[in-house]
């Protein structure tokens, strides 16, 4: 990826609330910048890897990059690190203990919380981690306040010489909106002076810093207080309203008359700002997304307020859930939008995400779905939706790289029920490395006996086929080392014998190994070796079609679940043992159809072959 | 205009350009001066999800997500998604709709129907609708992804600014990255106002 010239200062941009911090972030003199993908903050990096004079890396997982942003503050350096929600669970570790040193360099963490779930497996509050760790966090409510507090969240880490946190929602990082941007300006850096006391924790510097810390909380206190981003907007009527993040414009939205205390500098709170606004209106309501934080800490100083007894505790907080929520607070009915029938959603059939046509994890998931008397431990990427239909494949999924240690425990905690089972897992390449390779080594040093499924697509496929250390490219396009999975697994100890690398579009071979595999008490590890059908490395072949004359029906293609495939028509039949069976006529969308020839194989009748060559496509028309 | 904020819903499913619709809509409405926002959920839509995208413009704009009950168009590129999310519309507001049906998986397998019929579950609602066929339209141009430039062509006579401005915004686009495209997404987007007057006409003649 070559750096493209940045859109000139003083222009109004159009930009996403990750391009927007991105811009902030170059414009600060930031130096080093790391992050593992994940939505909703994927973006953030991507966007800084096109800007000039800024070193941007893809780390193998969050506590990495928080890492490397901190080895770079420590040598005066301006770094900034992005991560969702649950990758700062992952890099808190760090965390924790960086709050006792602090940083020479500006260093800036943006967390971005997926309130309403779009793409991951809880919602949760990261502003509790600035509570935890007696640290700073921004709240911006939009893109140009993205923009401008990454920007400020620099100077306050310099000032403070402690990182800074900047949260994001979804609804900040995923928005377009107008902002205006400025210029860079350079930030050399002072270099790393030994200072042992400081940087190295040992108990003895620990407690030392301690005392610093709550003291530096004090200063930023005080510096809450006075700081023009915890803004009052006087007004008029029945309640006044405290709010932070995207909270704040759907207040303003919901009541444009209302008074409101908008927090953009939300911790350490600043009470007696609150306090005397809260003295001006008759009843107080916080709206903050997701948990009642500011609130708590309001009544806590003995200022009363509404907050999530009337709001709700999960979700986004939109004027549709504000207006009737202070309409019941004084016994009013809900606004007649919210009720009238026209408004009530239409009942459609869900419409889940699936798997992408020719996905190699379709042959996987087929083969896991033939398989009886299994257990299989799951893990998170795209093979997640291995769970859903027509696969139903797996059985849990909790966090990055959870199904090594996830599949030892059904191991040894197996039940009087689960004696025969044998136990699965599956994991993709880019959270193999994130966080599994550690359980498998467990698995492999306890002797654990658990059939490792390691798909290595070469690309951290659901956030959009980023590049991982598995695929031999940076963040830049550039060409890398690449890991080779058979030999790390080996180096971890899986016996030469028990590693096996296949080819997941090649059935019969796929399931041979795994049902030997299983069979033996030891740790096995299969690796399949095909790329995600979005990233460059997918190579197309000629289609395939169905012979409408030669379906009998049997329904075999439709259990590979994938997509290009139809069901244009189902009869009921009886079987010559009596048995009712409904039959399934299938056609392949061509144009759709990238050839893998997945179908093919356990289609009875040999009714699906290969569309001839330059013979025309086409888009299956329902009627 | 003043005071006005306008509220477009663009819905269909991953990888049908939705959200490039919206963003073109938006560089319109932003040229013509309007504070803009433009906001969706798509964290797996490219997985074959359910895709839904809110542009709201005006003189300024606060929160980026529309009211149900509240949007003035809903243009929607998948006859079903047109059913799912005609309650966003203000009463008796329009929807301009794909009638092409993308089945997915779930429908495929037999766990759910397609809905019968989209466009009169739509009107028995209370709302106008002008249904025409984008893909055939597209596909008759030679390419399928021109279903895009049909659809906005099809909305231009429903914006509060005129539809010389967002053809501007598709040909600037093209221009940039694809000009050799830029004729035939000319045609898309005159086939699509054409349509969306066929599907008028027919809707007063009923």
């Amino acid at each position: 990826m070559a750096a493209v010239l940045p859109a000139p200062a003083n222009s109004r941009q159009f930009l996403s609330g990750n391009e927007a911090v991105a811009r902030a972030v170059w414009e600060a003199g930031c130096r080093v910048a790391a992050a593992y993908p994940g939505t909703p903050s994927t973006e953030m990096l991507e966007e800084l890897s096109r800007f000039p004079d800024i070193y941007a890396e893809w780390s193998v997982n969050e506590k990495v990059s928080l890492e490397v942003a901190i080895g770079a503050a420590y040598a005066g350096s301006r770094a900034f690190c992005a991560m969702k929600h649950v990758g700062l669970n992952v890099a808190s570790d760090a965390l924790m203990t960086l709050t006792l040193t602090g940083v020479i360099g500006g260093l800036v963490i943006s967390v971005a919380d997926d309130v309403g779930l779009s793409s991951s497996q809880n919602e949760q509050d990261s502003r509790y981690w600035g509570r935890f760790a007696h640290l700073p966090i921004l709240e911006p409510a939009d893109s140009q306040e993205a923009y401008e507090m990454a920007k400020i969240a620099f100077d306050l880490s310099e000032k403070f010489q402690c990182p800074v946190i900047l949260r994001l929602t979804t609804r900040i990082c995923h928005v377009k909106a107008l902002v205006t941007v400025g210029s860079r300006s350079a930030h050399a850096a002072a270099g790393f002076k030994k200072e042992p006391a400081r940087w190295v924790m040992t108990p003895a510097g620990a407690v030392r810093r301690i005392p610093l810390m709550f003291e530096r909380e004090g200063r930023l206190r005080a510096e809450a207080e006075a700081s023009p981003l915890n803004l009052v907007e006087e007004g008029s009527g029945r309640v006044g309203f405290v709010a932070s993040g995207p909270a704040a414009m759907h207040v303003r939205e919901a009541f444009p008359e209302a008074p409101l205390l908008k927090l953009g500098f939300s911790c350490p709170l600043p009470v007696e700002k609150i306090r005397a606004f809260a003295a001006k209106v008759d009843r107080l309501v916080v709206v903050e997304e997701v948990e009642p934080l500011i609130e708590m800490e309001i009544r806590a100083n003995g200022i009363a307020c509404f907050g999530k007894d009337i709001l709700p505790r999960q979700g986004e907080l939109a004027p549709n859930v504000l207006a009737p929520a202070i309409a019941r607070l004084f016994g009013e009915p809900a606004p007649a939008t919210a009720t009238a029938a026209a408004a009530l959603p239409a009942d459609v059939f869900p419409r889940p995400p699936t798997m992408c046509v020719a996905c190699p994890h379709l042959g996987v998931y087929y083969t896991l779905s033939q398989l009886k008397n299994v257990t299989i431990a799951g893990d998170i990427g795209c093979y997640t939706l291995g769970a859903g239909h027509p696969w139903n494949a797996l059985d849990t999924t909790i966090s990055m790289g959870a199904s090594m240690g996830i599949a030892m425990g059904l191991d040894k905690g197996r039940g009087e029920a689960d004696k025969d089972k044998r136990i699965l897992a599956v994991i993709g390449d880019s959270t193999f490395m994130h966080m599994g390779m550690q359980g498998l080594l467990d698995i492999v040093y306890n002797k654990g006996n658990v059939t490792v499924l390691l798909l290595d697509n070469r690309a951290v496929g659901m956030t959009g086929g980023q590049n991982n250390p598995g695929n031999g490219r940076d963040l830049y396009g550039d060409p890398a080392p690449q890991v080779d999975f058979a030999k790390l697994v080996e180096s971890l100890g899986v016996k030469p014998e028990r590693i096996h690398v296949v080819d997941p579009y090649v059935l019969p071979v796929l399931f041979k190994t795994l049902r030997e595999e299983i069979k033996i008490p030891e740790v096995s590890v299969i690796i399949t070796d095909q790329p995600c059908v979005l990233v460059d490395d997918y190579k197309k072949q000629q289609p395939f079609e169905v012979i409408a004359e030669k379906c009998t029906g049997c329904g075999n293609c439709v259990e590979v679940g994938c997509p290009a495939i139809h069901v244009l028509r189902r009869e009921k039949a009886i079987k010559p043992s009596g048995k009712e069976v409904e039959l399934q006529f299938v056609q392949i969308e061509t144009a759709a159809c990238t050839g893998c020839g997945l179908c093919v194989q356990p289609c009875a009748p040999d009714a699906i072959v290969k569309v001839a060559p330059g013979a025309p496509v086409s888009i299956l028309k329902r009627q | 205009m003043e005071g006005k904020v306008t509220n477009i819903l663009v819905v269909g499913i991953g990888g049908q350009g939705v959200m490039t619709a919206t963003e073109i809509l938006a560089e319109a409405a932003i040229t013509l001066g309007h504070d803009a926002k433009k906001t969706e959920v798509a964290g797996m839509a490219q997985r074959g999800g359910v895709v839904s995208s809110h542009l709201r413009f005006g003189a300024k704009v606060l929160s980026p997500q529309i009211t149900a009950g509240s949007a003035d168009l809903l243009l929607a590129f998948e006859a079903a998604e047109a059913l799912r999310w005609c309650h966003y519309l203000r009463p008796g507001g329009l929807v301009l709709m794909n009638t092409a049906k993308l089945v997915p998986p779930v429908v495929n397998i037999g766990l759910y129907d397609y809905p019968a019929d989209p466009v009169a579950e739509i009107l028995s609602r209370g709302y106008r609708v002008h249904a025409f066929d984008a893909m055939d339209i597209a596909m008759a141009l030679g390419d399928v992804r021109l279903g895009n430039s049909v659809m906005l062509g099809a909305a231009s006579g429903h914006l509060p600014f005129p539809a010389e401005v967002l053809l501007e915004a598709i040909v600037k686009r093209f221009a940039a990255k694809k000009p050799q495209l830029v004729e035939l997404n000319r045609k898309a987007f005159a086939a699509g106002q054409a349509a969306d007057a066929r599907a008028a006409e027919i809707k007063e003649a009923a």
